[in-house]
């Protein structure tokens, strides 16, 4: 056994012992009293009299009759329709340019949940936070309910006859899209084009990838994305892509990248990753070896990496300059060369330029046609600035035509949007299909909303030869029209878009094989998924390279990296409070986007921090300024500062307008290409104060350590307990003994089920994906950016991030200035882990044994029971939890004006939303993570039915199921061939269970609570520990 | 506290013991009653029919599930009453044809099936793919083994009418023994009285008693003293607030209780005629009871699977009509639909969750465990309090129906094996008290 000795903390307050955080560490709960915050005044006589009134009317109430309830059956009840029924339907999720293959989970008629769609392989069975909070946003009271024509409500045939004519008569029409991957939708537009003369379709990306499907075109003849396959990737070396976090299909990178970090008996390698990048991303924090760059270095990283394996492999190198760390470079130009074949590099850069030396290294190392295949093109970019660029021109000289917004809002999130917005008043033909009146449509004179993509028929190819399909799961809610069957109407065919959808299918080679066409197109729609044989072409790669410049200028300024949100992705579900209210990764912010600063600037520029208290600052750039708070993040390379995109909606509806600032206009246009980072820019502080909402350092363990374990992969290879803290206690003998020799309680025996979970933090990458998928199954409210701010936060689950050094090079002897700086050097870029927390349903819990009303008790089936309807909100068992993970509902949540952003709860169509299976929590009660007892529940009562016990993977948590690393496992213990029992290895003994498994162990083991969730170790790929490392 | 236990057992001994006797002769007695009527349907039984009592039993089960919505066996109620069809039917073939597809029949021009057609308001039978020859074979023969009914008189003499009389016996045996017994107490009582009264007498014209014996002869109870003591005062406040107390809490713990709660309904629908005169499966409108929480209230379309012929001339039924937007002049249906609001009766509150699959599919309840004799009620009302408490108490006392559920295999051997195989898996023992099974 060898333990790391590190010390993890959450968040700077905690790094620097800030007065602030130490006197709210040991509140769980605020001093003071929720109500009347506003308020300076006691009760008034007035409140006397309404609490007295309401008294009365309260007493009158109970005693008259209980109201008349209605029971209003179906008149006609569809077939396939059974009240309290679930019904599932495979469908894909589509907004903007996001996309992800769902398995969605309709109760009568309405979807409420959805599900990654285990047959498609392009995401294998995982969704994306935004793909989970999707449900929500199709019932956003704020879409547009009828077409429009100039802003007043119109008719559909109103709007086709005026629309048809204008349209006939314009000399030139633009269709704007994000990128357009749908093969139907291509055909409707071709029938567009072919009807109306002169049409031309212009695609762009908010994120643009327009520098690496320029590089692919010279490369390889082809311009679109190639697909990587991090499964099978040794070595991953990524310089400014996002692979884990927002880079395309990031699902799918997760899942793959996972597993390769598993390990257990008959695995003992992993992948290694390396990241040069600016801001912490999600990849950087799941790296092995974090290099902080800046922005404008990236091409210059790039092509000595180049050089150093082109010197090695012999071939011609690049004109380049030196880069101020050259040491993990060369590491990682080292190890590529051992995996040559089995490695992956990857820029997000999106410079023409350095993606072609992205390609020439990948050619070196012989990687295509093994880890990366371009014949399967990913198609979810497509995206041209330059066309992009071209048309913003046209439209301020008004050559454009009429335009046409194909569910894109430009005005918003394009870099020249304000410009557009300008332009578009002066065309006098403009049409939008975007869902509601916003930045864009709000603009336009005829709005002709599209349905929601689950309302919707269509089919995509995301990846080429891989097909899936979007069937609707509930009929269109307002009186919208799918844009496609919009297109195909205005060029005189009349038939309905899935009629023409079936139709080209007709065609399709695979229909042959199934007995006619309908048991084909049932099929893929049963299936959500086809796959067609990709006729493999040799690879022919041109080498470029001589053409090649590298930009080495090194701007001396600040540098600004704008990235897209892990959150909010780039901002096309604005208006979803689910998506606002989940915590960054990272910076563990939200409701709010922020510049994030070094430790380093921040010092240099005075910055006061607290406890969720910041300053505001001037971020100025090409002479425009905004007022932004400073956020000090660990990782963040000097010299460079970062902002997210997402955020800033002006039109997006209540929930999101006004929340941050817009960064997409600080995007600038270099060389055609839009590039994600501005150099020379300026933050000034202003010294206002500003609080920022950040979850996760509400919540402490008072000092307790070992809650995360860790150690390096050569350790674990010696020594599979390595990093495990073992802890022994000392009896009355002086015998050493484990804690659970040692014991008052009398222990559970579970003859039916034990539920239990394991958490591999080697595979989890922290998205986040399962905390939305549990506020969704689990009817968890949004509180605001108030309450958070209050520590009040509903979440079920959280994923705590821990940053850590090594304590060892903090010794006794070590002076208090030196001690400082070490600890300063350890946050300029930390280690960071990840972990899910949520309730532990421990078999000895502290909960249990302090209520006084016996409101939460333990089941026979390991479960830690919560009974809403018995609890009285003392609130000991929270007080008493050490994982502070259980929720005390401060207020009403539901059908409360002053939660309005609580959608899901608060009005008539959002309350669609809701899982009916799950009680809608009152005021005054405390709540938890219950394992998805309705789950269970559901899933035994099916076993039940069929008379067998349940097989695994049938019941499976919400978090569990969403999970795209799979790094969440969820099970019954009790079944020995279950995956939880062979992961951890799972001992049965007369009144307990024990995993065998090494890497298992428990959070906060010496307490001995006997939770049934397990971790496992986090094992970095790492040659030495970082001590030795930093040292070296 | 031991003898008490020894009393009970002898008495759960005894009661065994009768059991077995009643049992024993019982089953010497059945295969008598047994072969009689299998003899005489054996020598009457028509072709490819089958007298099997599982092929009857599987009859019964398609006929009841399917079938008794519009037909019955001995009278005619949508469709033809079914006895005796396999010798009015052209052949056993056109039966089976008639059965997966009557409307090809019919289109087909085949005379009998026309003749039908007409004769029963042009009502078309509902096809049954599912059903071939084996599956109306078996429906066949369970018609063929009801009996006819007889005038009630008769009926007395099935047989369960022995063990309803034996208990009945013993009721009143019970009955009798106390009424014996409290006469035989108050006869003592009155002896005693006059036995008392009798020494008194004699005492008082004894001469030469003592002074403190005389006075303990002529004492007089003074009533009046005794009901003025603080004592008995205080006894009658204390049982007074009790009792108001205890009445005042039990009126608390009814708030929200509606037991026999029987609002008016707006089509005034009879169980007692549907689930009790026509046997109509409850499963046949009630579609959800055996897969899914909510039994569901029928939707209108299910009414009209029958009431599109029968009583159209009804006032309740054109209720229905106008939900459905029907009319029954040209049998056209329109798009004007208007959901019927029908006032639910059971008001669970929304924190108990409550399957009905789980208790009548798994558990096989029957229904009027919960709703009680349901087929006698002209009007329906709240039948048990659905209280938690009541729910507790049948979870206490409900032995699990594992009965070739092949979940609970491993629970029960586990089950016997810890409690020595003496007392039945009780829903308790599986967890049936937790919190979470029903509050989530």
């Amino acid at each position: 056994m060898k333990e790391t000795k590190k010390v993890y903390w959450k968040g700077l307050e905690q790094l620097t012992n800030n007065i602030e955080f130490v006197k709210n560490a040991d509140k769980e709960f605020p001093d003071h009293l929720p109500i009347n915050e506003d308020d300076d005044q006691g009760p008034s006589r007035r409140d006397f009299l309404k609490m007295m009134g309401f008294g009365i009317a309260a007493a009158s109430l109970v005693a008259c009759e209980t109201p008349i309830r209605k029971a209003i059956p179906y008149v006609k009840k569809p077939i396939d329709v059974d009240p309290a029924v679930p019904n599932y339907y495979a469908t894909s999720y589509h907004v903007g340019n996001d996309y992800n293959s769902l398995i969605v989970k309709t109760r009568e008629g309405r979807p409420i949940k959805v599900e990654g769609n285990s047959f498609a392989s392009m995401n294998g069975g995982g969704t994306t936070a935004q793909a989970q909070a999707s449900v929500l946003s199709l019932y956003d009271k704020e879409r547009l309910a009828t077409p429009r024509i100039g802003g007043e409500k119109a008719t559909w045939s109103d709007l086709d006859d005026k629309l048809s004519a204008e349209l006939s008569r314009a000399n030139k029409i633009t269709v704007v899209s994000y990128s357009v991957f749908s093969p139907s939708t291509e055909a409707a537009l071709d029938q567009f084009k072919a009807k109306f003369n002169n049409v031309e379709h212009v695609m762009y990306d908010p994120i643009s990838s327009h520098g690496e499907l320029a590089a692919n075109e010279a490369s390889f003849g082809k311009r679109a994305l190639a697909s990587f396959d991090y499964s099978k990737a040794k070595t991953i070396v990524s310089i400014g892509a996002d692979i884990l976090g927002n880079h395309h299909s990031h699902a799918l990178n997760s899942k793959q990248f996972a597993q390769t970090r598993k390990l257990g008996k008959g695995k003992k390698e992993m992948s290694r990753l390396y990241s040069f990048e600016s801001n912490l991303s999600l990849t950087g924090a799941n790296a092995d070896y974090r290099t902080r760059i800046k922005p404008s270095e990236e091409g210059l990283y790039v092509a000595n990496l180049y050089n150093l394996i082109a010197g090695k492999v012999g071939a011609a190198k690049v004109n380049v300059g030196a880069v101020a760390d050259k040491e993990k470079l060369t590491k990682a130009a080292g190890d590529l060369l051992h995996s040559k074949g089995r490695s992956i590099v990857v820029s997000g850069s999106n410079d023409k330029n350095v993606q072609l030396l992205v390609n020439a290294i990948n050619n070196l190392l012989g990687n295509y046609n093994q880890t990366i295949d371009i014949n399967k093109s990913v198609n979810l970019r497509k995206g041209d600035d330059a066309q992009m660029n071209r048309l913003v021109g046209s439209l301020k000289n008004k050559s454009a035509g009429a335009v046409i917004f194909f569910n894109c809002n430009p005005v918003y999130d394009h870099k020249d949007g304000a410009a557009i917005g300008q332009s578009i008043a002066g065309i006098k033909t403009t049409v939008a299909t975007n869902d509601r009146m916003d930045e864009t449509s709000s603009l336009v004179k005829y709005n002709a909303p599209d349905h929601h993509y689950l309302e919707s028929w269509n089919d995509f190819e995301p990846i080429k030869g891989v097909f899936s399909f979007s069937q609707p799961t509930i009929s269109n809610i307002f009186d919208t029209r799918q844009a496609q069957e919009s297109f195909l109407k205005w060029s005189g065919n009349f038939s309905s878009y899935y009629d023409f959808l079936q139709e080209r299918w007709k065609s399709n080679n695979a229909v042959s094989k199934f007995p006619n066409f309908q048991a084909f197109f049932d099929n893929c729609l049963f299936e959500g998924h086809f796959e067609e044989e990709v006729a493999s072409e040799g690879l022919v790669y041109n080498d470029t390279i001589s053409s090649v410049s590298i930009r080495g200028a090194k701007s001396n300024g600040l540098e600004l990296v704008i990235s897209e949100s892990s959150t909010l992705g780039a901002g096309f579900q604005g208006n979803n409070p689910w998506l606002h209210e989940m915590s960054d990764p990272i910076t563990k912010a939200c409701w709010d986007n922020y510049v994030t600063v070094s430790a380093q600037w921040a010092d240099d520029n005075n910055i006061e921090l607290g406890h969720m208290t910041t300053q505001l600052a001037d971020l100025t750039v090409n002479g425009t300024t905004v007022k932004l708070p400073v956020i000090v993040q660990p990782g963040q390379a000097e010299g460079t500062i970062g902002i997210n995109l997402g955020y800033g909606r002006t039109k997006a509806g209540k929930v999101g307008n006004d929340v941050g600032i817009n960064a997409y206009p600080f995007i600038q246009s270099v060389n055609g290409a839009n590039q994600q980072f501005v150099s020379d820019v300026t933050l000034k502080v202003t010294g206002e104060p500003y609080k920022v909402a950040v979850t996760q350092t509400a919540e402490t363990y008072s000092g307790r350590s070992f809650v995360i374990q860790e150690s390096v992969l050569k350790n674990y290879v010696e020594d599979p307990y390595a990093g495990r803290h073992q802890v022994e206690i000392t009896d009355a003998a002086g015998n050493k003994k484990s804690p659970n020799a040692v014991t008052l309680w009398q222990g559970h025996s579970y003859n039916n089920h034990h539920w239990g979970m394991a958490i591999d933090l080697n595979s989890c990458t922290g998205c986040g994906s399962c905390t939305i998928a549990c506020q969704v199954e689990n009817n968890i409210p949004v509180v605001g950016k108030k309450e958070i701010l209050n520590g009040r936060s509903m979440a079920w689950l959280r994923i705590d991030r821990y940053y850590s050094y090594d304590e060892e090079s903090v010794t006794e002897d070590t002076g208090f200035i030196d001690a400082l700086k070490i600890k300063e050097k350890a946050a300029a870029n930390p280690e960071v882990v990840f972990q899910p927390m949520m309730c532990q349903q421990c078999n000895n819990a502290p909960c249990e044994t302090v209520c006084p009303v016996a409101a939460t008790t333990h089941s026979s089936e390991g479960l830690n029971q919560m009974t809403y309807n018995r609890c009285i909100g003392t609130r000991y068992c929270a007080n008493n939890c050490p994982y502070k993970v259980r929720r005390f509902n401060w207020f009403k949540f539901h059908d409360n004006e002053q939660f309005d952003k609580n959608t899901a709860m608060n009005n008539d169509l959002g309350k669609m939303v809701l899982n009916p299976d799950v009680t809608v929590r009152a005021r005054g009660v405390m709540e938890k993570c219950s394992f998805c007892v309705q789950r269970i529940q559901a899933g035994k009562l099916e076993a039940k039915k069929e008379s067998r016990r349940p097989v695994d993977g049938e019941i499976v948590s919400a978090c569990a199921s969403s999970c795209p690393s799979e790094a969440l496992v969820f099970g019954d213990m009790n079944d020995p061939q279950s995956r939880i029992s062979k992961l951890l290895d799972i001992k049965k003994e007369e009144k307990r269970v024990e995993a065998q498994e090494p890497r298992a162990f428990h959070a906060l083991e010496e307490l001995r609570v006997m939770p049934n969730v397990w971790y496992m170790t986090k094992i970095r790929n790492k040659d030495e520990e970082s001590k030795k490392e930093h040292q070296a | 506290m031991n003898e008490k236990k020894t009393s009970i057992m002898t008495k759960v001994k005894f009661t065994r013991l009768t059991f077995l006797l009643l049992f024993t002769l019982f089953a010497v007695n059945n295969p008598l009653f047994a072969q009689a009527p299998d003899g005489d349907a054996a020598a009457a039984l028509p072709a490819g029919l089958s007298a099997d009592p599982a092929v009857i039993a599987k009859g019964k089960e398609i006929f009841t599930g399917n079938c008794t919505s519009c037909h019955a066996v001995h009278e005619k109620v949508i469709g033809p009453a079914l006895f005796g069809v396999w010798d009015r039917a052209p052949s056993r073939e056109w039966i089976y044809n008639f059965v997966k597809n009557s409307t090809k029949v019919i289109k087909s021009g085949d005379p009998y099936a026309v003749k039908l057609y007409n004769e029963y308001k042009k009502t078309q039978m509902t096809s049954f793919q599912n059903y071939g020859p084996a599956e109306v074979d078996a429906v066949l023969s369970y018609i063929n083994s009801v009996k006819p009914p007889e005038p009630p008189t008769t009926i007395s003499t099935t047989d369960g009418g022995g063990t309803g009389t034996s208990t009945q016996a013993d009721g009143g045996y019970t009955t009798a023994i106390l009424t014996i017994l409290i006469i035989v107490l108050v006869l003592i009582l009155i002896v005693l009285g006059l036995m008392v009264n009798v020494l008194t007498k004699f005492l008082q014209d004894k001469e030469d008693l003592a002074e403190e014996d005389k006075e303990v002869v002529n004492q007089k109870s003074d009533l009046g003293k005794f009901f003025t003591s603080n004592g008995v005062i205080g006894i009658f406040i204390f049982i007074i607030v009790a009792l108001s107390m205890k009445a005042g809490i039990d009126g608390l713990f009814t708030v929200g209780v509606q037991q026999n709660y029987q609002p008016r309904q707006p089509i005034a629908f009879s169980h007692e005629i549907h689930a009790g005169q026509y046997e109509i499966d409850c499963n046949y409108c009630h579609t959800g009871v055996r897969k899914a929480k909510s039994a569901n209230i029928p939707s209108a379309n299910i009414c009209m699977n029958c009431h599109s012929a029968i009583k159209t001339e009804s006032p309740e039924i054109a209720k229905i009509y106008k939900a459905i937007d029907f009319d029954p002049e040209t049998g056209e249906y329109g798009e004007n639909t208007k959901p019927i609001e029908w006032v639910r009766i059971h008001n669970l509150p929304d924190l108990a969750y409550f399957n009905h699959s789980q208790h009548v599919e798994v558990a096989k309840l029957e229904c009027e465990t919960c709703h009680g004799e349901i087929k006698e009620m002209e009007v329906v009302y709240q039948y048990a309090p659905l209280t938690m408490g009541w729910c507790i108490n049948c979870h206490r006392e409900t032995d699990v129906n594992t009965k070739g559920n092949g979940y609970y295999t491993k629970l029960v051997q586990l089950h016997k094996e810890s409690k020595g195989g003496k007392t039945p898996m009780k829903v308790e023992d599986i967890g049936g008290l937790e919190c979470s099974k029903c509050h989530y």
